[in-house]
């Protein structure tokens, strides 16, 4: 492991990353008086020197024997396996989803009330990563603004409430209707754009949904927000605070759920077929003659409306909503759940979606850090695993029919 | 018509739109050669500020004139900068090199967010007050104050280095290898040019000039922040799009367009849109004419 020309390397490259981080982590001008952080620097080279020295060994260990019997590889096998399993196995999947459920069930029983609203939190990040899904993972249709939807729902419902004074019930099919419209206005006008341009298209659409809300202050409430929504209402039973948070937590379960199974469901479909088609090869898709635009409209369409059930969801919730809860880090936190998951792979998604929100929550000290480590993670899973840690599972076709004739 | 205030909008414009220019020239450079849009090519810019904030903090208590301080800030900068975009490309594009669109597009995203908390985390999320003003010049006082010494300093280096920059494109060996392999790599290769090491130098002349812009803007707004390099580049991406992405002439003029646009818009109209415009600049050009003012139309090939 630790050979001369190895060593040497390694400490030239800790070298280097020590020298490039020296000014920004290295010093500090603190009321015009510099000071010196040396112990960082030394920290951040020795981080690099064990990174180094691993890569390298890893390399050479797994290049003779292959790297399909690492511990990385056997790990990801597994991963996918699941994946298959659950889609192959539809009782196994059944299994699955109804002891996840029992356990989401009784939650709140057990945990705390603030505990309570960190799950319904987790929850509603669930849909929205199934519903970036449909978009990114499924259509290949790279979107950046994502947040700029949530807060349509979430503004949707707060400006009705405030103005029209309508009810939760109500605003919910109301905002997933809307969403679904700004899904369209900005989908006409991309659907000739291609992968990164319709990124940054779709990235600037976020950030003037964001500064519109900011900037027409007389309407929105600007930089304030709106306060004072109100909580859904269960067949007009007045609720005591407790048990409108269990409440909300059981409304978010359950919309985390009816999404997967609609999700699920999608993906299998005719729709959904086309969207994959047109992820895997747009030209190809339409010369098999998968109409481009009405499948482009219907991913965002579908992907969309998630996001305005979220943002419902999320204003009833909180009961107080401001711009700062859908900026671009939103957006990208989504997407790294999307990414990390596995494009196309609801159990990695949503299980990435679970992961990446509750990690923080239990993990103080990972909170800080925590966008930090996504960006890291989204470059690294990249570079590594570009399909994700549970990639989706491909459909499988059994020619059973040309195989028992074949056996007779 | 107020004269006055109209060349102090021109004048703000075209300061501006120097500094995008010198950054969607980062942009559309990368762009022209490897296909990818630099997402944490912004956050270069914002390093750039940082590390001559830093520079700037450290050589003010040494009691150097100011143009000293600047132009040592400004060189230290750029070569840190340089070194950051450097080992950019090695960690996070090229071992996505030959791999689908989305994949590099994905890793430049985390490697922006990754460099924006990194400075946050490690220096602070607040702004700072830059130490050191630009010295006054002369004979600047007959504009009447019309024309500021940072405003004049950044038309001048930024006209400089783009008049370098483009002469080092056309006639140096390098540049020509680098127009061959924006053309076609694989054509350039065969002819015995070192394709990596022409994307490095991209990704380091790029990075030099994202820095050199970081630092000419601080000296004018005299402040940094963590957070300044997203919308910047975005602005920055904006014009290169304007330009036409992938040429470098284009590049400088969509910035000054875009900068004069902009203040403009800000002087006569809206105030409060400031940022909204470059946004919906970038949509409607996508939408109407995606290949910008001096692109050309590529024909996709099956």
């Amino acid at each position: 492991m630790f050979t001369p020309k190895r060593l040497i390397r390694s400490v030239l490259i800790s070298l280097w990353f020590m020298i490039l981080v020296f000014p920004v982590v290295g010093i500090k001008i603190i009321k015009r008086a510099p000071q010196f952080f040396y112990e960082r620097v030394l920290i951040i080279g020795l981080i690099a020197f064990v990174l180094a020295i691993l890569w390298s060994w890893y390399f050479e260990v797994y290049k003779d024997r292959g790297s399909s019997n690492s511990i990385f590889s056997r790990f990801f096998k597994k991963c996918s396996a699941i994946s298959q399993k659950v889609n192959d196995d539809k009782r196994t999947a059944l299994k699955l989803i109804i002891i996840l459920f029992i356990a989401f069930m009784i939650l709140p029983v057990f945990t705390s009330m603030y505990q309570t609203t960190v799950y319904s939190l987790a929850f509603l990040y669930v849909m929205l990563a199934l519903g970036l899904n449909i978009v990114v993972g499924i259509a290949g249709q790279l979107v950046l603004g994502y947040a700029a939807f949530y807060a349509v729902g979430a503004y949707t419902y707060a400006l009705l409430n405030q103005y029209l004074g309508l009810g939760f019930w109500i605003c919910l099919p109301i905002a997933g209707f809307i969403t679904v419209v700004a899904g369209l206005l900005l989908a006409f006008p991309v659907l000739r754009l291609r992968g990164d341009y319709l990124a940054i298209v779709t990235l600037g659409f976020g950030e003037i949904v964001r500064l519109l809300l900011i900037n027409w202050a007389n309407f929105t409430g600007g930089n304030r927000g709106i306060a004072n929504i109100p909580r859904p209402g269960l067949f007009g039973i007045e609720l005591s605070p407790e048990a409108a948070t269990i409440y909300i937590y059981y409304l978010c379960l359950f919309a985390a759920i009816i999404t997967i199974i609609i999700v699920a469901r999608l993906i299998n479909s005719r729709v959904g077929l086309a969207l994959q088609a047109l992820r895997e090869d747009e030209i190809a898709s339409e010369a098999m003659g998968i109409d481009l635009r009405k499948i482009k409209l219907s991913a965002f369409a579908l992907g969309s409306c998630w996001a305005g059930f979220a943002g419902v969801l999320f204003a009833a919730r909180n009961s107080y909503i401001n711009p700062t809860s859908f900026t671009f880090m939103d957006s990208a936190m989504i997407l790294s759940m999307v990414v990390l998951g596995g494009m196309g792979s609801i159990v990695g998604v949503s299980l990435a979606a679970l992961v990446l929100t509750l990690m923080p929550e239990y993990l103080r000290a990972f909170s800080e850090y925590r966008m930090l480590i996504f960006g890291l993670l989204m470059v690294t899973m990249m570079v590594f695993r570009p399909q994700g840690i549970i990639p989706p599972a491909k459909r499988k076709y059994y020619p059973t029919a040309l195989q028992n004739e074949e056996n007779n | 018509m107020d004269w006055q205030y109209f060349l102090e909008i021109l004048f703000s414009g075209l300061t501006r739109g120097s500094i995008y220019a010198l950054i969607a020239l980062g942009y559309t450079m990368v762009y022209g050669i490897i296909e990818l849009i630099n997402f944490a090519h912004g956050e270069i810019y914002m390093l750039g500020a940082f590390t001559a904030f830093i520079v700037a903090g450290i050589l003010g208590t040494m009691g150097f004139s100011a143009s000293a301080i600047l132009i040592i800030a400004a060189f230290v900068a750029i070569v840190w900068c340089t070194a950051y975009g450097y080992t950019m490309e090695k960690i996070a594009y090229k071992p996505l090199r030959g791999q689908s669109r989305l994949a590099p597009l994905i890793s430049a995203i985390g490697m922006s967010i990754f460099l924006q908390n990194y400075v946050q985390l490690a220096q602070t999320a607040e702004f700072l007050r830059f130490p050191i003003r630009m010295p006054r010049i002369e004979f600047l006082d007959i504009f009447g104050g019309i024309l500021r010494s940072s405003d004049f300093v950044i038309l001048v280096t930024s006209a400089i280095i783009m008049v370098c920059l483009s002469l080092f494109i056309r006639y140096t060996k390098l540049g020509k290898a680098m127009r061959a392999t924006a053309q076609n790599r694989k054509m350039a290769m065969l002819l015995g040019i070192d394709a990596d090491k022409i994307i490095s130098l991209t990704f380091i002349i790029g990075s030099g000039l994202a820095a050199l812009g970081g630092t000419l803007i601080a000296t004018h707004t005299m402040q940094v922040g963590f957070g300044i390099g997203f919308i910047a580049g975005m602005k920055a991406f904006t014009a290169a799009v304007l330009g036409g992405i992938g040429s470098i002439p284009g590049a400088m003029l969509g910035g000054l367009v875009l900068g004069l646009a902009e203040s403009f818009t800000t002087g006569y109209f809206a105030g409060d849109y400031e940022d909204v415009l470059a946004f919906v600049l970038l949509v409607m050009i996508l939408i109407f004419r995606p290949v910008g003012i001096l692109g050309k139309a590529k024909v996709q090939k099956v």
